[in-house]
């Protein structure tokens, strides 16, 4: 039997890539570890290697075909006395892989080249569980743009990834107090390629590549912003920032406070928060609810792209401690972005994502997925819900969750993070303490479960929320 | 490692050799690098000045130990007595604009930067005549006019903000140095040397000053310092250091002119490393009764740095015993004044509790 090459995952969220390149022809002879085609994702360019030998039988994706699911056969592999009449079972067993890619791909190969699947259908809690991406094709909210973007404006469709890099970009055009510092931001042109291009155009004075040092380098951003410069510092993900967290929480979020407002601290802490994709416990964590708790600071936490952009503009030009939690499944979504010269969002307001009348449902981040999907579907089943972006855990945008409560007497929390001092658990306090007399229900909370994050794909995917869980949820404080 | 610290270590003794704090000998034996035994000779002005600026720290904080023991100050209240030549003989070295920043132990800094005592002892009473309006305390004051960074309390935070300040003075290529204070306890913390990592690695225009006054609270430095030259601690990353005997203000002026020179110079970081020695305790609450009162009683008599430009102030006729009584009572002067203020200016206004949070 041929063996078949795979569109191999080259990093835990990757879902599909661009075959850039073909280094063999077919007839070519193949040995393990040749390199035999290039292939392109939206952080990096990458090698694919064969690890069988044998003889290139045939190519099945052509060179320069876009989006190729992970787990789609590319080529075919000759052993040993087969010959090109072998092709045939192959080539028509490929002709029959799924479009779907690595949800719904064939058996895992031997190849061993990208994770190994799981079927899509049935899922017994004993058996393997549907692992479908919150994010895939992510859900769009009804209400943007903002209401002051003049009518008319043209959007243009960005990924998360470009429109942090524009905000970066113009914010740094625009005021030379602005640099970039952090690993590999630099010549690496970002860990996500967040940064890409920002070296080129503004050299290794402002876009500084640090070593993996984030205590230390996390301390010279805030004496830097102490001094009058306002820096960005990126954590490659907020799981490191843990180690540095002395000085964003002591150093920056305190000063201006314990100077008596004579020396603040106008820094943006950046970078992906929360899990990402098979990287179990200590590299999975959602700190909305740490970084929240800690007056001084401002906590943002963006889920389209158009808000990405606005609200990190106004957090570099803030003036105070920013926490701006990305999310790297989100990085390569694509949603419209305005095109403004300065497209703004102002902090600590939150967005009506969805207008509704029975239920409210509040989220951020990658937690918008969750609700915007479990929106669509309680629709189905004659449940209007409300969605909330709510885009600023601190200050916390109380008052438009109180006016949608009023309106639906019922109110369902989203998060990744742990239940226990959540900001699901923040919001339900405040909606007692001001909309007690409007609640129909009790406040409920969907969240991460009360678990380290666990590596295996089932149990990864059960200790997360789930559009279930937020649909049962809603249907609950709705009593049906 | 010996090589950079040769380099650094002064060309030419003038006179009689410094006295050594004796607690050093023990472990001073094995230092590679030499204490900068030959301090320049100072001028009858320079003499005069550190006289007058030590005095102030001194009286300063005798007064806010006072001040502590009646209730009026609370909390935390780590007094500096003792180490004053450090940074009055550093701030000789400085000049208009650069910067300085330091741990928790940092009234004597602030006044060598010539901050209004009255503001820094309304600070510590709490008043809202206070450099932080009465809300930082004694460890946490800032002045951006003096360009004196804090007053931190998070042992060894300040050598990372310290590197940021000279990453500042390069982006901004504005030729200013910063000085970062820490102590001998502050030394061992990992930050420490991630910071002289990028110091290095960037070339910035930084001097370490690590005052090694051998105890980090209660633990002295040999049972807490697998190796005790801190000077030494920058090897690794090549960085210059040099041990200094921060009993002498001379010697302290001198090696401050040599490691600013080389910052400014654009030449990278540089440590000095001063011996120096605390009369009290880590803090107000501390007995101290880790060390024998005869080791303090020794270092008061035979090393005190006050005590010693007093005597070649008197021993070279540069003043009269009349004109340093002058001294001594304007010091006098500032320090009741400033007692004065901060017992009577009022606590800050209840309002001020919700200010200054966000700018």
């Amino acid at each position: 039997m041929p063996i078949e090459v795979l569109m191999p995952a080259l990093s835990p969220t990757m879902e599909a890539g661009k075959l850039a390149k073909w280094l063999k022809k077919e007839g070519d002879e193949v040995r393990s570890g040749d390199v035999i085609a290039e292939i392109e994702t939206d952080k990096a360019t990458m090698e694919v290697e064969a690890v069988d030998e044998g003889t290139l039988g045939k190519i099945l994706i052509d060179e320069g075909a876009e989006d190729v699911k992970v787990n789609t056969p590319i080529a075919l592999i000759l052993g040993d006395g087969e010959d090109a009449g072998a092709l045939k079972n192959g080539a028509s067993g490929a002709s029959k892989a799924p479009a779907a890619g690595a949800q719904a791909s064939a058996e895992p190969k031997t190849e061993g080249a990208g994770p190994s699947t799981v079927k899509s259908d049935g899922a017994p809690a004993s058996g393997p569980v549907k692992v479908e991406s919150a994010a895939a094709n992510p859900p769009q909210p009804r209400a943007q743009p903002e209401p002051d973007v003049p009518e008319g404006t043209e959007m243009v469709t960005q990924t998360v990834r470009e429109a942090l890099r524009d905000a970066m970009a113009e914010e740094m055009r625009k005021d030379d107090r602005v640099f970039l510092m952090g690993e590999e931001v630099a010549e690496y042109q970002g860990a996500y390629k967040v940064s890409q291009g920002l070296l080129d155009e503004f050299g290794k004075e402002r876009v500084i590549d640090t070593p993996i040092t984030e205590h230390g380098f996390a301390g010279v951003g805030v004496g830097a912003a102490l001094a009058g410069l306002k820096p960005i510092v990126e954590f490659m993900t907020f799981n490191f920032a843990m180690q540095a967290i002395d000085h964003i929480i002591n150093s920056a979020a305190k000063t201006l406070y314990m100077s008596g407002g004579q020396m603040g601290c106008s820094i943006v802490f950046r970078g992906a928060n929360g899990a990402a994709a098979r990287v179990a416990a200590q590299h999975s964590q959602d700190y909305a609810s740490w970084y929240s708790n800690v007056p001084g600071l401002t906590v943002i936490a963006p889920y389209t792209a158009a808000d990405a952009k606005g609200l990190l503009k106004a957090a570099i030009r803030d003036g105070n401690t920013v926490i701006f939690l990305e999310n790297e499944i989100l990085y390569g979504q694509s949603f419209p972005v305005p095109k403004l010269d300065d497209y703004v969002v102002p902090i600590g307001k939150a967005k009506i994502a969805r207008p509704g009348k029975d239920v409210t449902l509040v989220a951020w981040s990658i937690g918008m997925t969750y609700a915007l999907k479990a929106a669509e579907k309680l629709a189905e089943e004659g449940i209007e819900a409300e969605v909330i972006d709510l885009r600023t855990i601190r200050p916390m945008d109380t008052e438009t969750i109180v006016e949608s409560v009023k309106k639906t007497g019922r109110i369902v929390t989203i998060e990744e993070g742990w239940a226990q001092s959540g900001v699901g658990a923040e919001i339900s306090a405040r909606v007692m303490e001001k909309a007690f007399d409007w609640l129909d229900a009790p406040v409920t909370r969907v969240s991460g479960k009360d678990v380290p994050m666990p590596y295996a794909a089932n149990l990864e995917k059960l200790a997360l929320p789930s559009v279930e869980e937020v649909v049962e949820a809603a249907k609950a404080v709705c009593y049906r | 490692m010996a090589a950079t610290a040769a380099k650094a270590a002064p060309r030419k003794t003038a006179g009689k050799s410094a006295p050594k704090p004796s607690a050093r000998s023990a472990s001073g034996a094995s230092a590679k690098s030499s204490v900068s035994n030959g301090p320049l000779e100072f001028s009858k002005d320079e003499e005069l000045r550190a006289y007058r600026d030590m005095l102030l720290i001194r009286r300063f904080e005798e007064k806010a130990g006072q001040l502590y023991g009646m209730g009026l100050i609370g909390g935390f209240c780590h007094l500096y007595i003792g180490q004053e030549a450090v940074v009055t003989g550093m701030q000789m070295a400085l000049e208009q604009g650069d910067q300085v920043i330091t741990g928790y132990r940092d009234h004597g800094h602030m006044l060598a930067c010539e901050m209004d005592p009255k503001g820094v002892m309304a600070e510590l009473t709490g008043r809202r005549g206070g450099y932080s309006k009465g809300k930082g305390g004694s460890m946490h004051m800032f002045s951006v006019e003096k360009q004196f960074y804090g007053g931190h309390g998070i042992v060894g935070a300040q050598v990372s903000l310290g590197t940021g300040l000279a990453f500042a003075n390069r982006y901004r290529k504005n030729g200013k140095v910063a000085l970062a204070y820490f102590g001998d306890g502050a030394s061992n913390q990992g930050q420490v040397y991630e910071s002289f990592n990028m110091a290095k690695l960037w070339k910035l225009p930084i001097v370490y000053v690590i005052e090694n006054n051998k105890y980090g609270m209660g633990t002295s430095v040999e049972r807490a310092s697998s190796t005790t030259n801190l000077s030494q601690r920058g090897a690794s990353f090549e960085i210059p250091g040099e041990q200094v005997d921060g009993m002498d203000v001379r010697a302290v002026k001198a090696a401050g002119d040599r490691a600013v020179k080389h910052a400014r110079d654009g030449k990278g970081p540089y440590i000095l490393e001063m011996i120096t020695y605390r009369y009290r305790g880590h803090s107000m609450s501390d007995p101290a009764k880790y060390r024998s009162k005869e080791e303090v009683q020794k270092m008061r008599e035979t090393h005190d740095p006050i005590e010693m430009v007093r005597r070649r102030i008197v021993d070279g006729k540069m003043a009269s015993e009349d004109d340093l009584k002058g001294v001594d009572k304007e010091v006098r002067d500032i320090v009741n004044a400033a007692a004065e203020f901060a017992t009577n200016d009022p606590e800050p206004d209840p309002s001020e509790l919700w200010t200054d949070i966000l700018r």
